[in-house]
């Protein structure tokens, strides 16, 4: 469960207020779209829920931990209640498919054994069970999306942010993330997807949270549209 | 930390020294470099030093007897003179002795018929430390019966400026050389650190805790550190051995002696190994530091 109450933010040396009086509440389950033009502060929502950066007023709640009072060398601990997705995928190069998707359950200590069952999994459910050995750069775009997100996916958090996730993809590719992103909260996982395209958004009957000049102007749930 | 979770944590580390073989060649080097000019400048000051001590133990101050006392009450002087502090050994010698060997040191004719009678009993006193020999010459002038006391007080403060001088020199270089390894180091592993700054950035984005991220690169800092620290000894000894010989086989070899390395090579090789893990561990560390912060 997510809960902005009443957050502002400013960075540090400017007078500018990336963000103003944002109040949001996302329920466990839910399929949220974040959406508004570039500056608008959605990345720093992303920045402010993944404790990148603090925020400057208010009160930020994620999966139980408190962000206004958590310390530095406890982030770890929210991290891995998350997932974390990116336009640029953000792969390790001189890894496998696999080894990418292993390396995210390795770096929180999950034993091997688990690692051989939980991986080749995750690679079935995103449909890359046949590209485990293979490096990124043999993959396409839309299929390197797919293994970020069976890494965000691998340690089973309760919320999966994706950030502009189908940015780098062409239309066909970026209905599929979608629909991938969709099954995964069918699944039960909180998903929260910022966007600024127009027409993917409009395709699913979800959540819509639109943000303009820092400040929440629209929330509307169960509809369509931008 | 479990111990699978370690083993594949020193793997790490020691993926990251063979797979960049360069960088890991330049740091090596450096700690190999600076730790040999390090322990030339140790080594010199430790020789200096046993060469100084050397002659400070050959320092004696002369304390001369009354002429009123006869041989044996000179002679009961020496349990006063021993019982006090700063005092190594004491010898007596009479005058006939002093006289003999005054004729050998002066072998001219001039002096062969001076009698012994010109010369005064006297006491020659070794100190345990010439720094206090200015005090102990007072000490003693205050003995009864002794009537004169000659001691080269400047000739031993002269020994310990010198061995004061090379001492804080050595120590200053050694600092110096110490935190430019550490600095060469810290750059090494912080080039390291540069090329995989997006693999700690997604590290850190699935929830890897900051001893995670930090242990692998103290392991290639502590295996590049103890690998420099290891050659920079094999070359030291080998250098040291080499000058040390040609040192010995010169004329300069019949002035002073140079300490064999078997003596200092124990001492020397922990200081290596403990500077290698030290500049190693550290390196990687502070390399480290600016991307945890994420």
């Amino acid at each position: 469960m997510v809960i902005l109450n009443d957050v502002k933010m400013h960075y540090p040396g400017s007078k500018v207020d990336v963000l103003q009086d944002i109040d949001l509440t996302i329920e466990d389950g839910e399929f949220l779209f974040l959406v508004g033009p570039s500056g608008s502060g959605k990345s720093t929502i992303i920045k402010l829920l993944t404790g990148e950066v603090r925020a400057s007023g208010g009160k930020i709640k994620v999966n139980g931990f408190d962000l206004r009072t958590i310390k530095r060398r406890n982030l770890h601990k929210l991290r891995r209640t998350l997932g974390v997705i990116f336009q640029d995928f953000r792969l390790i190069e001189d890894m496998t498919v696999y080894e990418n998707v292993a390396f995210a359950m390795r770096v929180i200590g999950a034993p091997g054994r688990q690692i051989k069952k939980r991986v080749p999994e995750v690679l079935e459910l995103v449909g890359l069970s046949d590209c485990a050995d293979r490096l990124p750069r043999e993959l396409s775009g839309g299929e390197q999306q797919r293994v970020a997100i069976a890494r965000a996916l691998v340690n089973s958090p309760g919320l999966i942010i994706a950030d502009e996730p189908t940015g780098n993809l062409d239309p066909a590719k970026s209905l599929e993330i979608m629909l991938l992103l969709k099954t995964i909260n069918d699944m039960g996982t909180t998903v929260l997807v910022v966007t600024h395209e127009k027409e993917l958004v409009n395709e699913f009957k979800k959540r819509v949270v639109s943000l303009s000049n820092g400040r929440l102007i629209r929330d509307g749930t169960g509809g369509g549209y931008y | 930390m479990r111990i699978g979770r370690i083993g594949y944590l020193i793997k790490e580390g020691l993926k990251g020294v063979f797979l960049h073989g360069f960088r890991s060649f330049a740091s090596v080097t450096v700690i190999a470099a600076c730790l040999i000019i390090m322990g030339s400048f140790a080594l010199v000051g430790v020789n200096v030093d046993s060469i100084i001590k050397d002659m400070e133990s050959e320092s004696q101050i002369l304390a001369f007897v009354d002429e009123s006392l006869t041989q044996d009450d000179a002679r009961l002087m020496e349990g006063a003179i021993r019982s006090m502090g700063n005092v190594r050994d004491v010898k007596f010698i009479t005058r006939e002795e002093a006289m003999e060997r005054f004729k050998e040191t002066h072998k001219d004719n001039v002096y062969s018929d001076l009698e012994a009678s010109v010369l005064r009993n006297r006491y020659v006193v070794y100190l345990n430390d010439i720094t206090r020999m200015e005090e102990t010459k007072t000490a003693l002038e205050s003995v009864p019966g002794v009537a004169e006391v000659s001691a080269e007080v400047g000739i031993a403060k002269g020994f310990i400026t010198v061995r004061n001088v090379i001492s804080v020199i050595t120590a200053i270089l050694i600092v110096i050389l110490l935190v430019v390894s550490l600095f060469m180091m810290s750059n090494t592993i912080r080039l390291a650190t540069f090329t995989r700054r997006e693999e700690i950035a997604i590290m850190k984005m699935v929830g890897a805790g900051n001893g995670f991220i930090r242990f692998p690169f103290i392991v290639e800092g502590l295996v590049l550190g103890l690998l420099g620290s290891g050659i920079g000894f094999l070359l030291e000894w080998a250098i040291y051995n080499f000058i040390s010989g040609r040192i010995m086989d010169s004329m300069a070899g019949n002035l002073f002696s140079i300490l064999p390395f078997s003596t200092i090579m124990t001492p020397m090789l922990l200081v290596y190994l403990a500077v290698g893990v030290l500049v190693g561990t550290f390196g990687g560390a502070m390399a480290i530091r600016n991307y945890l912060k994420v």
